[in-house]
């Protein structure tokens, strides 16, 4: 039994802390949360570039280290942390492993050594209204090499350089007829405006279509499926994420549980705090177990992949929203204040709960793959 | 990453396996019983039954006794235990494999797990050396069957409020009092009793720690029934008992430092908890009909269902951490303690969840239900019972707060009285 990270990944957690303790405190997230013109912070996206942090799990071929995905789990879980302000998972956890299991030769070529070394930015558009992305309700089309239609939100996509869309490429609307597109952010026909989000470190645009050119990315009509099986990669990523920040919720709240006396003794002398914090532990320690299996069904490829990703998504979704909220209380009237960091998890707990899928989709795509196993 | 043995414990896996199976049953051998699905599985949680027509009692003593021996000899009763006590001198991992193997297999330890897992190295750390050569040796190969005289009808959760008396009178103990939850007293040959030697003294310094044979006069188990309706526990009275001064342990007044000892072990004896879980319920969901057909189909249960999936499989690999820990040579981290906590709440909530999706027919607790049994209905009382036993619900979360988080201890006003002016309510 080997249900761990390698000394070597650990070495990498360690100094992946203690960089961002250094280049991402709460100060340089809060001048993203703070300035409507800022979407990241351009000179950490810089700096983690250069240490290669996004070529992680980029093959040498194309101009990444060809490290893991298990590598890249660690990585995660630090910038969750660090609650750091980059597109580093729409371009990361979602555009490149599109390409790497979907491009061609030739569009690895084209796009991932850009991405490995953090020069350019990619994202993924799929939804376009309220509720769940489903074929009734995408309505972009897509027709002799150009697209048509509109996306929103779009994670990223301001400060994105390419966009894979996903796109009706034929009239029937039915999950046949899906097919994804890259396209440029620098094509006339292409129109961004901004949208404000419950974290604006994680910002969201609306993208217009009229005419935009692009190129097809996997089989045609598969686009569904490929979505499925990025979005299980990416769960099993976003769940690392998700584990750091809640870890560092329920830190600062014993912390401040520590320091804040009240009734003559320090409030995290009382049960009902004890027990609280100790519930936030109980949630955050089965999201990571969960987590862990998921990195490895990733890692290895394995035909888990779906189970395991659900499990770690939604495992990690609850124990985040649950520590960011349960932070807030333990704080007390501080613990709703701008001024206060409780809100900065609040916020990115939601908000990464929501990004590829709610808690609720995830927990019927883990039934519905447990119920596929059964029949298998 | 990966699930694999190393080559030393494959190899250790390999003999565990050979032994297995050339001398017990496997559980899927026997027909007809879906997983979790036994009777005894959710009515024990591992403590044989007290109560359940006599000869049947005998003849389960009799069978484990002797796949004990059998065990023995093998040299598997007692991995953790030094070889000179006649263990196998092995390691923590190799206990969980040996586990994990005799799990697929229809045997029965738990009549043995109180006495190897917990008092028996009470007794190699605090005992006389006669005594150790004497019991340990008998312990392991089940000929002795021990018992643990703890809890009290006014000392549960805090423990050292025991208030059985032990009065000295020449080179003899007089015990009186009563002990309670005791599991296999009335089949246990001895017993490991803590009891307070001086009520005048702080209430953890006066108390002190003996064995005691089982058939001393004055000493009578009665067992009670629970909310299941079966019996795992005895209360035991103690009516002037004699015992002589060398069936101490420890140092008179030393009898707390001793029973910490005791409860240690009991954290690292605790197996696996009973099942009852997702995967019962999930097989239940696709024969119950609810409003809208199959339960299973139903987007309210599906939701439910994913939330015990995830608790119940974050246990598993939380234990898969535990074991890499354990084969790496370390201590594994406080992870172990969120076990119980998790997995009673969560059988409470299954059972009750699924009682409700049989609608009228979930009142019914008998044989015929056809639901996959009495699973839910049994599930049901037992979970209750679960969120108590070894350390309730607030005490767990107490102990995560205090040991795992480090948080402050809560303020105790028992600490600095002597214990017989301690406020005790209206006992």
């Amino acid at each position: 039994m080997n249900f761990d990270f390698s000394d070597d990944q650990k070495l990498l957690r360690d100094q992946a802390r203690k960089f961002l303790q250094d280049k991402c405190d709460r100060k340089s997230v809060r001048s993203i949360l703070e300035d409507n013109q800022k979407n990241y912070d351009a000179d950490l996206w810089s700096q983690i570039s250069e240490l290669g942090w996004t070529g992680t799990a980029i093959p040498e071929e194309y101009g990444g280290l060809g490290l893991g995905m298990l590598e890249l789990c660690v990585i995660a879980e630090e910038l969750g942390r660090a609650l750091a302000p980059t597109p580093f998972s729409s371009s990361i956890y979602i555009f490149a492993e599109f390409l790497k299991s979907y491009g061609t030769d030739e569009q690895k070529k084209k796009y991932l050594p850009h991405i490995a070394s953090g020069e350019k930015i990619g994202t993924f558009a799929l939804s376009e209204t309220n509720g769940k992305p489903k074929p009734n309700n995408i309505r972009t089309q897509h027709a002799s090499g150009k697209l048509n239609g509109s996306k929103n939100p779009v994670s990223d996509g301001e400060s994105a350089d390419y966009i894979i869309v996903a796109a009706n490429s034929d009239s029937n609307s039915n999950y046949n007829s899906l097919s994804l597109f890259i396209i440029d952010r620098n094509d006339p026909g292409l129109n961004i405006s901004n949208l404000d989000t419950i974290d604006p470190t994680r910002p969201a645009c609306t993208l217009d279509l009229k005419n935009v050119a692009c190129e097809r990315l996997g089989d045609e009509g598969s686009g569904w499926e490929m979505i499925d099986n990025i979005f299980n990669r990416a769960a099993v990523l976003f769940s690392f994420e998700q584990v750091g920040g809640a870890q560092v919720s329920l830190d600062e709240a014993k912390k401040y549980s520590l320091e804040r006396f009240a009734f003559g003794k320090q409030i995290g002398a009382f049960q009902a705090l004890k027990h609280k914090m100790a519930d936030m532990y109980v949630k955050i320690e089965l999201a990571r177990s969960n987590a862990y299996y998921g990195a490895w069904a990733l890692s290895t490829d394995s035909n888990e992949l779906p189970i395991a990703a659900a499990g770690a998504r939604v495992s990690a979704s609850e124990a985040y929203n649950y520590a960011s909220q349960e932070n807030i209380q333990i704080h007390g009237g501080v613990g709703f204040t701008w001024e206060y960091d409780c809100h900065l998890f609040y916020r990115r707990s939601k908000l990464l709960s929501l990004n590829i899928g709610s808690i609720r989709q995830w927990k019927e795509n883990l039934i519905s793959n447990l119920e596929k196993r059964n029949i298998v | 990453m990966d699930f694999n043995d190393t080559p030393q414990e494959a190899e250790f896996r390999k003999k565990v396996r050979s032994f297995l199976e050339a001398n017990a049953e496997k559980r899927s051998s026997l027909a007809a019983k879906p997983k979790g699905d036994s009777g005894s599985s959710i009515s024990s949680a591992g403590a044989p039954e007290t109560v359940k027509g006599e000869d049947a009692a005998k003849v389960a003593l009799d069978n484990a006794k002797e796949w004990q021996r059998k065990k023995a000899d093998a040299g598997f009763a007692a991995i953790l235990w030094p070889k000179e006590f006649g263990g196998y001198g092995g390691t923590p991992i190799e206990q969980v494999i040996y586990a994990q193997e005799e799990h697929d297999y229809f045997v029965h330890s738990g009549y043995f797990e109180i006495g190897i897992g917990m008092l028996g190295p009470t007794m190699m750390a605090w005992g006389k050396d006669e005594d150790k050569k004497r019991f340990l040796p008998k312990m392991i190969t089940g000929e002795e069957i021990w018992c643990q005289l703890f809890s009290e009808p006014s000392a549960g959760s805090d423990l050292a409020g025991i208030r059985m008396k032990a009065e000295k009178d020449g080179d003899e103990w007089v015990l009186n009092g009563q002990k309670v939850w005791t599991s296999g007293a009335h089949f246990a040959d001895y017993g490991m009793i803590v009891a307070r030697s001086d009520p005048t003294a702080l209430k953890h310094k006066g108390l002190t720690y003996f064995y005691v044979d089982m058939k001393t006069s004055g000493i009578e188990a009665k067992p009670i029934k629970q909310i299941s309706g079966s019996a795992n526990f005895n209360e035991v009275f103690f009516n002037d008992v004699r015992i002589p001064d060398s069936q101490r342990i420890g140092a008179e007044g030393d009898g707390w430092k001793v029973s910490l000892t005791t409860l240690m072990n009991e954290r690292l004896a605790v197996g696996d908890p009973p099942g009852l879980d997702f995967d019962q319920i999930f097989e239940a969901s696709k024969e119950i009909e609810v409003e809208d057909g199959l339960a299973v189909k139903n987007s309210e249960v599906r939701q439910k269902m994913a939330d015990w999936y995830i608790q119940s499989r974050g246990l598993q690999y939380t234990k898969y951490r535990s074991m890499t820990a354990l084969s790496k040579g370390q201590t594994p981290g406080p992870e172990l303690s969120i076990s119980k906590l998790v997995t009673a709440s969560k059988m409470q909530d299954v059972s009750s969840y699924a009682l409700d999706l049989m609608d009228m027919s979930g009142m019914v607790h008998q044989d015929q239900n056809p639901i996959l049994k009495n699973l839910f209905q049994n599930g049901y009382f037992f979970s209750a019972a679960m969120r108590i036993a070894g350390g309730t619900d607030e005490v767990l979360r107490n102990i995560i707060a205090e040991r795992v988080l480090g948080l402050p201890q809560d303020e105790r006003s028992d600490k600095k009285l002597p214990f017989n002016e301690l406020p005790s309510g209206k006992n």
